[in-house]
């Protein structure tokens, strides 16, 4: 188990280059130094001197295989220098600050829509067949329709100017910061149901007709139990694949959400890169985001590993 | 005469090869009978019919602003859309103004129209339908070349790791794990500020990061269908690799191929709309829902509140998702009834 553990672990180490990869490419092959100095200093005409300042400064005056082993070193010790932009500060202090916020908004609506959704999946399916599901399954298609952005603003609008639930934007550390993120996690959590939870019922119609569950029936469990018990239990293990393979889905709400309702999270530190055009923080964002995807992946493969003794790598 | 000219350039040409395309590939599978089943259970399903009725509508809309001509060398650029609503007297006011107004709204001293406007006007005094309209195309052209970008990639790649296998398959796998373990989103951003805004850049952006999804499901498809006895009959009678995989196992991923390729359209004029909003999508100038939605909802804080913009341009999008969903929904029904949901 432990060899097979390490083994997993080992096999992120190739991937995570080839994000580095990728971004570097990306950021330092397809846009000379000589245009992003330009971009960046502040001055109208730089002159010569001032780009090469910034350059080496910069470190874009190394040969381009010296830059790539220098920015994936850096990335791999999470130091991922200062920001692009003039002036700019270390970005390892900005995360650090403005982590926080983005995990309690993704963690809470994370744990709150899986929570609802499957309740309502397992409701939806105790009712298959009839008008109640005919009705929901609909319902979950034109709900899926709706774009991401109208439900934020028509969740600001309703849940926090008409109804004046949680204050409508803004954010305070600590305990307080709770009240801050409710709405953002209701906004969330409604705007994920309908594919998840459309998508659960057909998880558990796969398990219903399977040869255990009439086993239980003619046992004489009730249909209640059957469900809730049996079928639950084995309908988990796709579930659980598809709610992590949402993990990337998360950095959408975060930058959406986070800029919304004006949160200083890692999604509006990121939105205010993007204004900036400060691409040394949206590489160290893609590398952030795709080392907590991985991380995802690999638990669920060594959770399965563990309730499975089938599943192992190869 | 000059009109005359400027109407036969490549880009008139473009909407009409497609629909040639489209004509042509649906009267050649109607020979087929997998196919023509499929279209039969189809034209049985009444919502399906409905749904593309709705889809053509859009694609008609699409159609009138993409050939566009000039009437002399000194006059813009005009679309037969714009032409239809010059015809029409709308022009261009001062300001906001409600549907169906005659004055102004949001100025201390109401102005006068000049012409109506069914759906109002926004902030810079265009017409909120025709900026709808245009909308539509910009849609239409983002969910169509993002396919065309994406469909051919994931085949490529998904056939040849497949039927292949070891090093191949290693090397495609590693490639697509990679890709797939950047949040779509970040990669998009990333490939969208280094290219720069712009409706082709949104749909190598799109097309980029979502090649991944579909490449993993033509891997798999291929897998089960590389030892199925046709294939080995057909390496029994030394059919060339190439053929066997565009000749013999290509056909048999197109269903599968389809159905994802309809839903994930839907996806794509989505993502429009968020990286629109976010300011790296579609220019200002060129009509969007992304971009009318980002603009009108700092206008929900006015009073009186302007909501004809957002509704407009909402409505659009989720009128043409919602059909764009149901009818994959049925065309997956049609052509494999083992696929139905439920």
């Amino acid at each position: 188990m432990i060899g097979y553990i390490i083994r997993r672990v080992l096999y992120a180490i190739p991937i995570l280059i080839g994000v580095c990869f990728i971004t570097f490419f990306l950021f330092y092959m397809t846009i000379s130094p000589q245009d992003l100095a330009r971009r960046n200093l502040s001055a109208k005409n730089p002159t010569q001197q001032q780009i090469k300042a910034w350059e080496i400064q910069h470190g874009y005056n190394k040969p381009k295989w010296q830059q790539f082993v220098d920015t994936t070193k850096g990335l791999f010790l999470f130091d991922f220098g200062r920001s692009d932009s003039v002036g700019g500060g270390k970005i390892i202090t900005r995360l650090k600050q403005s982590w926080l916020p983005s995990f309690e908004i993704a963690s809470l609506s994370f744990i709150a829509s899986l929570i609802i959704n499957l309740t309502a999946a397992l409701i939806i399916a105790y009712f298959r067949g009839t008008y109640l599901d005919t009705f929901a399954t609909s319902l979950c298609v034109v709900m899926m329709s709706i774009t991401y952005l109208l439900y934020i603003i028509a969740g600001q609008f309703v849940l926090g100017r008409l109804m004046r639930i949680s204050p409508i934007a803004g954010y305070l550390p600590g305990w307080e910061s709770l009240r801050f993120v409710l709405l953002p996690v209701i906004v969330a959590v409604i705007s994920g149901f309908a594919s998840d939870t459309r998508l659960y019922r057909t998880f558990i119609l796969d398990e219903i007709n399977q040869d255990y569950v009439r086993t239980a029936r003619a046992k004489g469990v009730s249909e209640s139990l059957v469900l809730f018990r049996h079928v639950l239990k084995n309908a988990a293990v796709p579930v659980i694949t598809n709610t992590v393979s949402a993990i990337p889905a998360l950095f959408l709400g975060s930058i959406l959400l986070e800029n919304f309702f004006n949160i200083p999270g890692l999604g509006n530190y990121l939105v205010d890169a993007i204004n900036n055009q400060d691409f040394a923080v949206v590489r160290a964002n893609v590398f952030i985001g795709a080392i907590i995807t991985i991380v995802g992946y690999m638990m669920t493969d060594i959770g399965y590993a563990l309730v499975d003794p089938r599943v192992r790598l190869e | 005469m000059y009109a005359l000219k400027s109407i036969l350039c490549f880009s008139n040409l473009l909407p009409f090869v497609v629909i040639a395309l489209l004509g042509f590939i649906y009267v050649r599978s109607k020979k087929q009978p997998l196919w023509a089943e499929a279209y039969r259970r189809l034209s049985k399903n009444r919502l399906a019919k409905l749904t593309l009725a709705v889809l053509a509508i859009y694609a008609l809309i699409a159609f009138t602003e993409s050939i566009s001509w000039q009437n002399s060398r000194i006059t813009p650029q005009q679309s037969i859309m714009d032409r239809v609503f010059t015809l029409a007297h709308v022009q261009r006011e001062r300001t906001y103004s409600q549907p169906f107004a005659h004055y102004t709204t949001g100025e201390p001293h109401p102005h006068k129209l000049k012409g109506w406007h069914i759906l109002g006007t926004d902030g810079a005094g265009f017409d909120v339908l025709l900026e709808t309209l245009r909308g539509c195309h910009t849609a239409m052209l983002i969910g169509g070349l993002t396919t065309a970008i994406v469909t051919p990639l994931a085949l490529l790649f998904g056939i040849s790791a497949g039927y292949y296998g070891k090093g191949v398959d290693d090397v495609i796998q590693y490639i697509f794990t990679v890709v797939a373990s950047v949040p779509s989103i970040l990669l998009q951003i990333s490939l969208l500020l280094v290219l720069g805004q712009g409706v082709v850049n949104i749909c190598l952006a799109l097309g980029l990061t979502g090649w991944v999804g579909l490449c993993r499901l033509v891997r798999g498809e291929t897998l089960k269908h590389r030892d199925r006895e046709y294939v080995r009959a057909a390496k029994a009678l030394g059919v060339s690799n190439m053929r066997i995989m565009t000749r013999h196992i290509l056909p048999n991923l197109l269903p599968i191929v389809i159905i994802s390729s309809t839903l994930a359209f839907s996806g794509y004029v989505l993502s429009e709309t968020i990286l629109s909003y976010l300011g790296i999508g579609v220019p200002a100038g060129v009509g969007s829902w992304g971009n009318m939605i980002d603009a009108a909802r700092l206008e929900l804080s006015r009073s009186p509140i302007i909501w004809w913009n957002l509704t407009s341009a909402s409505a659009a999008l989720f009128i043409l998702v919602l059909a764009l969903n149901i009818f994959g929904d049925a065309l997956r029904d049609a052509i494999d009834p083992r696929l139905r949901s439920n």
